[in-house]
């Protein structure tokens, strides 16, 4: 594992209203991070910020590389995480070209590219759907097509905003195998929003639950 | 009755014969609306996309401008430029007045606000959740804003046909700071006017029917484009 992520003391608010009251946590080990709590608990806030998409009020989100070293905050930095949203946010093209997105602003070179999206299609079991427009996918394939997304650009902390809220018995299975399976493969962080607690026993080597905009280790 | 059987024979006879003036006004009306349609373009979009993806002081007094000159008469347009073109006014030493270049620079006033507007509101539907898509994959500012623009192409395209329309079929500004010169700056709308203008129907009719088809197509290029982007968001 080479890069590691502690958030201390993040205050965030929204039109006076605040949402994170001092969180604080650090994702130091490699597995799945499972972070529960309520609806309007400050999960989603609480992963954008880690995320870099946002920035808190207070606080700070560090991120260390392998010898310790503090990283800036910058786009290198940035290349090196991603967050799936709970609204994935499509491209109007391909299924396949949502894949090569990542990897071509990467500056990846075509074979490659193709190559990689074509491995990340058949490991989330999309490569059927590849030529297929990304907006006629059903829901539990629009969000095995955001974690592919994310998943190609091979990041070493993967941020997943409720993954399953939106989706049947059936996918969020299916979407919980492929995270097992990440695990299995990668010693990458990945850490998890979700209310479902069924989901968070099931996958999480450490839970943490939010409660009035702080972290409770579980 | 018969002049007007008389009149579409001959258009017909014009067409088919590809007769040379006919083919020569029907070249220079192309160029001159397809420059000015790439010129307008050039800057249209990218003051679409900065209206529509940041903020800035004054924002709705720029968009209530642009949506205002979006009907902006096509006279009053070529009057301003006959103005700033002419002998005595600011740019008359460039001797551009009665050229087709002041053709170009009058269609390109008229399609610049309608490119503008129509990609500002193209780029403004798109869904928010595509900007913070493309940012959480890696993106700099600059691929946001391409991805943002990408998403709003069928848009976009629907609002550079409707500005060709505009333009190809104008005739007020163009007559004005062009001059209708029999082989230099006479183009289809205004050899229209002048042919029916002294009763010679053949070429005027043999032209609305060329324009009448260039709508037709431009209208079935829009269909196709609305069709294929609701396709994409509607599935």
């Amino acid at each position: 594992m080479s890069l590691t992520a502690a958030a201390a003391g993040l205050w965030k608010s929204y039109q006076g209203t605040p949402v994170l009251k001092g969180c604080s946590f650090a994702f130091d080990k490699s597995g799945i991070y499972i972070l529960t709590g309520q609806n309007g608990s400050g999960k989603s806030t609480f992963l954008r910020i880690c995320a870099l998409l946002e920035k808190p009020d207070q606080g700070e989100v560090r991120y260390l590389s392998d010898g310790g070293k503090a990283l800036r905050n910058d786009i290198q930095l940035k290349r090196r995480i991603t967050l799936v949203l709970p609204k994935v946010g499509v491209f109007n093209t391909t299924t396949f070209k949502n894949i090569l997105y990542g990897l071509k602003i990467r500056g990846m070179k075509k074979e490659d590219r193709e190559k990689r999206a074509n491995e990340i299609l058949e490991f989330v079991g999309l490569l059927h759907k590849k030529d297929q427009n990304a907006f006629t996918l059903s829901s539990g394939e629009t969000q095995r097509l955001g974690i592919a997304r994310a998943l190609a650009i091979g990041p070493e902390i993967l941020f997943l905003d409720e993954p399953t809220a939106s989706v049947d018995r059936g996918a969020t299975e299916a979407i919980e195998e492929i995270i097992l399976n990440l695990k299995k493969k990668s010693s990458s962080i990945i850490v998890i929003a979700t209310h479902d607690r069924g989901q968070a026993e099931k996958l999480a080597d450490c839970l943490m639950v939010m409660e009035d905009g702080r972290i409770i280790t579980g | 009755m018969g002049y007007l059987l008389k009149g579409f024979r001959e258009a017909f006879g014009l067409m088919l014969h590809l007769n040379p003036e006919l083919l020569g006004i029907i070249v220079l009306s192309l160029t001159v609306s397809c420059t000015a349609l790439l010129i307008a373009t050039a800057f249209g979009l990218p003051l679409g996309a900065l209206v529509g993806l940041k903020r800035f002081p004054a924002k709705g007094v720029v968009i209530s401008a642009i949506n205002s000159f979006m009907g902006l008469p096509p006279v009053v347009a070529g009057l301003f430029i006959y103005l700033m073109l002419s002998r005595s006014g600011p740019f008359g030493f460039m001797g551009l007045l009665y050229t087709p270049s002041a053709m170009i620079i009058a269609q390109t006033v008229l399609a610049f606000p309608i490119i503008t507007a129509l990609c500002h509101s193209a780029i403004v539907s798109v869904d928010p959740v595509i900007r913070q898509a493309s940012a959480t994959l890696g993106a700099t500012p600059l691929q946001v804003t391409a991805a943002v623009i990408r998403e709003a192409r069928y848009g976009i395209m629907s609002g550079v046909m409707a500005a060709f329309g505009r333009v190809i079929a104008e005739v007020g500004a163009i007559l004005i700071v062009g001059g209708n010169i029999a082989g230099y700056t006479r183009v289809m709308t205004t050899t229209i006017a002048l042919e029916t203008d002294k009763g010679n129907f053949e070429l005027a009719i043999a032209l609305g029917i060329v324009l009448l088809a260039l709508s037709l197509l431009l209208n079935l290029g829009l269909h196709v484009i609305q069709r294929k982007g609701m396709r994409g968001a509607g599935g």
